[in-house]
């Protein structure tokens, strides 16, 4: 089992849900990115994701967006991020997750990239222009590096497709719960926990939901539906706001998140 | 059917060699299966394809003439040209074949709106009229720098009864506009069908553009060989992200006798770093859903392009003119914005048309390779589109001259 199903695992085991805070790395500067991390392991998240800026986000929406041209205008690259984690990797004590853009990889060079990933300390990466049919090479090239490949599962993904997705993610199968890009959302489909249902049925390994969630009472319900969350623009404005009671706020959510069917 | 280099690529997977591809997001992918499943059954069934001929011959207006353009031959003082005149379709250039078959296509799935991209206008007007005509909902995405530049398209649009949508982020121009309709798609994904205007993107869309955009090269080939007895030395075509280009080149890219010739925009020359020539001067790279020959930094952040001409104004090469590339089949060369001036004049005066600046850079292009070769030579070069749309650009630029 990878570190990072393990660190999922054990919150479950602990009878919470997973807690993942999405943050754009270097906005506000790299030399944010060391504190952000460490103020954030602090309050008892499961794992970070570790954005990565890029001039064409085509699956972020506007909150994420914004974020990543202020971190582009600090000079923020996927080298630069990875060096600087390097540099503090003996301080980190939860497992990061870098989510990328494709090209920013290729042009590193895969063999390249995976290497700093170790150097890192990174465990998990997510592509969201890599769907399945284009992953191979990520898990030729990363895994012997230590890291897993997170496959991302829409609503618009029939059954067939759902259990191949989820028997071929790696450390946790990363549900989006909306049709759309991320961002704060008011509302989600009717249909969702159906679609949870069938999901954590076709999956071996944890599922967390992400795309919208924004408050603490959607870390709630939509933790019940999986093995936990993943937050990202209101985690991303709130950090750019210096904000961070509703960071805490919205982690104490997802302590103690009842399982569905008990609620 | 015997294999061939032209129906070799794509692959089941999308592949045109190393290029190509399906880099989405999870949300767009059963969409893109099930737009391939629809194409395919479509152009298996001759009431479609009966539906997009009747259309095309009778609103389009095609075939559309190969014209011998005497004069510009004399002046040249070498190979014949010939001119495919796509600039005489119904809304001015080739985009609307492309737009017509992929709007009977989104109706045939049952899909009620459509989203598209625009640089230039071109595409977004092609697809506003095709929406129009067959009574769908269109919403076009738009840089905000193409419409303070291009005005009138985005009224032209708004008559025809679509939405435009000015986009704010990133350089507003042709890329961002693609980024903010793949977007919507991804979230209005189960009612919309996205009509890409190049030969650009995720398969299946490469190859559908190139698909509906045959037609050119088909026409041509049956001309050339009525006019000519014979078919021609060269084959010149400009190249954004190719539409045009492979329309015109894929009908005779097992001809090997005949010379393929692609030319991009050099914008202020190769050497300024303000240009659109991602195979003379990009590196390999993703976006938008295809590997390609793409403008970008040592990061992997994506380049700005620049051209006079927003319809060559894109970083990226469509994923089949970057494998001719790479196999030696075609020849990618580029034209300035000033050569491209000098050949939108040169049409003008010799043979009283007045060409877009995209296709302009072909004619700059072919001036060139005509010189080179003997009057028993022939070149086809597709004029794509009318420059009306252009014509507030190059007074702009040549000021009192024009």
């Amino acid at each position: 089992m990878t570190t990072l199903q393990q660190a999922i695992l054990k919150v479950k085991e602990a009878g919470h849900k997973a807690f993942v805070p999405y943050i754009m790395a270097g906005d506000g500067g790299l030399e944010t990115l060391k504190p952000t991390i460490l103020k954030l392991q602090a309050i008892g998240v499961t794992a970070i994701e570790v954005g990565i800026p890029f001039t064409d986000p085509v699956a972020d929406g506007p909150t994420i967006e914004q974020a990543g041209e202020r971190a582009l205008a600090k000079g923020v690259t996927l080298r630069n991020v990875l060096a600087e984690l390097a540099f503090f990797r003996e301080d980190i004590t939860v497992p990061l997750v870098v989510m990328t853009y494709f090209n920013p990889v290729l042009a590193y060079g895969l063999e390249a990239f995976g290497i700093a990933c170790a150097a890192g300390g990174v465990k998990g990466l997510i592509v969201p222009d890599v769907p399945l049919e284009e992953s191979d090479i990520l898990r030729e090239t990363l895994n012997p590096q230590g890291v897993d490949i997170v496959q991302l599962v829409s609503l618009t993904s029939p059954p067939e497709r759902i259990a191949k997705i989820a028997a071929a993610s790696q450390g946790f199968v990363y549900a989006v719960t909306v049709n759309g890009i991320t961002g704060a959302r008011a509302s989600f489909a009717n249909d969702l926990e159906g679609h949870f249902a069938r999901l954590c049925e076709a999956s071996p390994i944890p599922v967390l939901a992400g795309f919208g969630i924004s408050t603490p009472e959607q870390v709630v319900s939509m933790g019940a539906l999986g093995d936990g969350v993943i937050v990202g623009s209101t985690i991303v404005t709130a950090l750019h706001e210096g904000d961070f009671a509703k960071v805490e706020a919205l982690v104490a959510a997802s302590k103690g998140v009842l399982e569905k069917s008990t609620l | 059917m015997t294999n061939t280099i032209a129906n070799s690529v794509p692959t089941k997977e999308g592949r045109y060699g190393k290029f190509g591809g399906q880099y989405v997001p999870e949300t767009l992918m059963t969409a893109l299966i099930e737009l391939e499943e629809a194409y395919d059954l479509a152009m298996a069934d001759k009431a479609f394809t009966d539906e997009l001929n009747y259309y095309l011959k009778d609103y389009v207006g095609r075939e559309t003439p190969l014209y011998f353009a005497e004069n510009l031959t004399k002046e040249l003082g070498g190979a014949k040209i010939y001119l495919k005149r796509e600039d005489l379709n119904h809304t001015g250039a080739h985009k609307i074949n492309n737009a017509i078959g992929q709007a009977l296509l989104a109706k045939r799935m049952g899909k009620k709106k459509i989203v598209a991209e625009t640089g230039a206008g071109q595409h977004g007007v092609a697809t506003a009229t095709a929406c129009a005509l067959l009574n769908l909902e269109c919403v076009v995405f738009m840089g905000a720098e193409d419409i303070k530049r291009q005005q009138l398209n985005v009224f032209r649009m708004e008559l025809l009864g679509t939405k435009v949508v000015s986009v704010e982020s990133g350089s507003k121009t042709l890329k961002d506009a693609v980024n903010a309709a793949l977007r919507y798609w991804v979230t209005n994904v189960e009612d919309t069908h996205y009509i890409l205007g190049s030969a650009l993107g995720p398969h299946p869309f490469p190859k559908i553009v190139r698909d509906f955009q045959r037609v050119i090269g088909v026409e041509t080939r049956a001309q050339i060989l009525e006019k000519e007895g014979r078919l021609p030395e060269a084959v010149v075509a400009c190249i954004g992200g190719g539409s045009n280009a492979i329309g015109m080149f894929h009908p005779f890219v097992d001809d090997e006798e005949v010379a393929l010739y692609g030319v991009e925009a050099a914008g202020s020359g190769l050497d300024s770093g303000k240009h659109a020539a991602a195979i003379a001067g990009g590196q390999l790279g993703v976006l938008h859903g295809a590997y390609m020959y793409l403008l970008q930094d040592e990061n992997g952040f994506v380049q700005e392009a620049h051209s006079i001409s927003a319809g060559l104004d894109y970083p990226g090469k469509g994923p089949e003119h970057c494998y001719l590339h790479d196999i030696g089949r075609a020849k990618f060369d580029s034209i300035t914005d000033s050569e491209a001036l000098e050949g939108l004049q040169l049409l003008c005066r010799t043979e009283g048309i007045l060409p877009a600046l995209e296709s302009s850079h072909a004619i700059a292009y072919t001036a060139k390779l005509a010189k080179t070769m003997t009057a028993d030579e022939v070149i086809v070069v597709c004029l794509s589109g009318r420059g009306d749309k252009d014509v507030h650009t190059v007074r702009a630029v040549l000021g009192g001259e024009a």
